[in-house]
């Protein structure tokens, strides 16, 4: 019941911020931070729910969003879709993408999941640097304006509400699903699997289904990323920009909903304070990595929830 | 067509044998302490660009040779030291994160210390082909074959002639039957760590001549010889070579029959492709797990 509480608490404080931000942000560029900074937030929370609940690392979530992303650059200037529908084409497609590779790989024990995903990612990454009639090549393309009820939405104020919104909407859910009996066979598979796969939990139906549904997450992110920025280049699906994700969600919190939000908040702010230091950038990504595991293993959330707890006993 | 063939075969023998350095490099670690060491790739990176920096300082080509190798596995060591040690040994995943740590930590301070631009190290004798049945071979590839088997030749004779060897070998088959018997698995650990270093960066620094180096071409090197290790079948030694040349091999025939441009694609598919139908690799040990 308290962790219920804690829950309401966590996310009643993020849509204050959330509510708040634009009205103190100084200028465009906090809100700009801010838009990319929700956008991160939602896709390492659906990564979080496959790291931390089915134990699994993916080193190729970037793919996922390059997928989203040039569904929404390419459907609509190529093919004359509606921006809506495209973005759906392209969260169903990195979905389904997932649900291919994943059958297969979760018949095995170990860390199987990281090897296809890396394997994967890299491959959309290629695809898309070569397939430069379609998709722009190595120097991408631009993307249609995203029109809501025959209304533009242009301006960051738009993006930033939908974007707001879409994080609410993803923590809320978060919350719910862990408290599910989806949930709970999720937090038993992370416990024992072996004792989860006894009391009768279908251990890979739930793996893949969290793969499946963390891809989505990425591929509709994908989207609105193209939509928001106006632009597409194959360097929202390199290696490294998985690696960016995976970072928030060691950071924030493993099985942390809201160490999931700060992690993001956190490293996508970090590059804005080395941008003028090329290459220490990617020595501080590193070394937060390695620290964090030395000294955090659980990530910060959890940890600083924990030592909360005890002082209050 | 048959100079052809061996054309295609000559360079991608070249290749292959820099990624079975590289796939020897994670199956040592691999054996050692079940990590995937992602920063595999950035001591092949390592090896190149400090062969060319010292080289650029005046150092006879040999002399920088044995000194990046050298200061490559002390890297090694430093990141078992400083990394690895102090996460502990129980959690595979929290380890395979702080290799991509490293890896980050790795390639960013070579950036930092010698700059984003491709280098090039001169070849070792000359780059006058050899004319072999119509196809040109480079003294360099000559130079990278041999030099690769003489290792497999040395590694083979360490892992059964010597005793820190057999430790290793006993270490990599059960860790707590090789305790209980008296090794000390830390060291056999950082001597991993320091061997798949000096292999990978000897790897980095054999192909440097053909390829050019840069600060980031370790994602790439490291990133093809796990994916020859894991076609091999992750933890055999002998997987690890016959996945590295077959991956080269594969590469190059696409690279010269199918399309040049989606040749770095070869080895992730193969990836998946052996995940879906063969987990094992085609060398790899068949596990069975008790509860």
């Amino acid at each position: 019941m308290t962790n219920r509480i804690t829950s309401l608490v966590g996310l009643a404080i993020v849509t204050a911020v959330v509510a708040i931000i634009p009205f103190v942000a100084p200028n465009s560029f906090y809100l700009d931070l801010a838009i990319r900074t929700g956008i991160n937030a939602v896709v390492v929370l659906g990564l979080n729910l496959l790291i931390g609940f089915a134990g699994q690392i993916s080193l190729g979530h970037a793919g996922f969003i390059g997928l989203g992303a040039f569904a929404s650059a390419v459907l609509p200037t190529h093919f004359g879709w509606h921006p809506l529908a495209a973005m759906a084409a392209g969260s169903l497609a990195a979905g389904a993408l997932a649900a291919v590779v994943a059958r297969p790989i979760f018949r095995l024990r170990g860390h199987y999941l990281a090897m296809a995903t890396l394997g994967l990612g890299i491959i959309v990454n290629i695809v898309l640097r070569n397939e430069a009639q379609w998709t722009g090549g190595p120097d991408g393309m631009p993307v249609p304006a995203m029109t809501l009820f025959g209304i533009d939405v242009v301006s960051d104020r738009q993006w930033y509400w939908i974007v707001g919104a879409l994080l609410l909407v993803s923590i809320w859910a978060s919350l719910n699903l862990i408290d599910s009996p989806f949930g709970r066979a999720m937090r038993a598979l992370h416990g024992s699997e072996v004792a989860a796969r006894v009391v009768g939990v279908d251990v890979t139906r739930y793996k893949v289904a969290v793969f499946v549904m963390s891809a989505m997450f990425a591929g509709l992110m994908g989207s609105v990323t193209a939509h928001y920025v106006g632009f597409v280049s194959p360097a929202l699906a390199d290696f490294g920009h998985s690696v960016e994700l995976l970072t928030m969600v060691v950071v924030g919190g493993m099985a942390s909903v809201f160490g999931s939000v700060v992690g993001a908040v956190l490293l996508t702010a970090l590059p804005q304070l080395l941008a003028t230091l090329e290459g220490w950038e990617t020595v501080a990504y590193g070394a937060v990595l390695v620290l964090c595991m030395i000294f955090l293993p659980k990530g910060l959330v959890p940890t600083l929830a924990a030592r909360f707890e005890r002082r209050r006993r | 067509m048959l100079a052809q063939l061996l054309q295609f075969s000559f360079s991608g023998l070249t290749v292959g044998a820099t990624y079975a350095l590289a796939a020897l490099g994670f199956t040592l670690i691999y054996n050692a302490s079940h990590v995937i060491n992602f920063a595999q790739g950035e001591f092949i990176m390592i090896g190149g660009m400090l062969a060319v920096f010292l080289v650029g300082l005046g150092v006879p080509l040999p002399f920088a040779i044995v000194l990046a190798v050298a200061v490559a596995a002390l890297v090694g060591v430093l990141m078992e030291k400083l990394a690895i040690e102090p996460v502990g040994r129980g959690d595979t995943l929290a380890l395979v994160i702080v290799t991509i740590g490293v890896s980050l930590v790795l390639r960013g301070a070579v950036q930092v210390w010698l700059g984003k631009g491709s280098h090039a190290l001169p070849s070792f004798s000359g780059d006058a082909p050899i004319l072999i049945g119509g196809a040109a071979l480079m003294p360099q590839s000559l130079w990278v074959l041999a030099t690769s088997a003489a290792v497999v030749v040395a590694l083979a004779w360490f892992f059964e002639r010597t005793l820190a060897g057999k430790a290793m070998l006993a270490t990599a088959i059960n860790r707590t039957a090789a305790e209980l018997v008296g090794i000390d698995t830390d060291r056999v650990l950082r001597v991993s760590f320091a061997l798949s270093a000096a292999l990978g960066a000897l790897g980095g620094i054999l192909i440097t001549p053909i390829t050019l180096t840069s600060f980031d071409v370790g994602i790439m090197l490291g990133l093809k010889g796990f994916a020859a290790a894991v076609v091999g079948g992750l933890g055999s030694g002998l997987g690890a070579i016959v996945g590295g040349l077959l991956v080269g091999l594969i590469e190059a025939f696409c690279a010269g029959w199918l399309s040049s441009s989606y040749k770095d694609a070869v080895p992730f598919v193969l990836i998946l492709f052996i995940l879906f139908f063969l987990p094992s690799g085609l060398f790899g040990p068949k596990t069975t797990e008790r509860v």
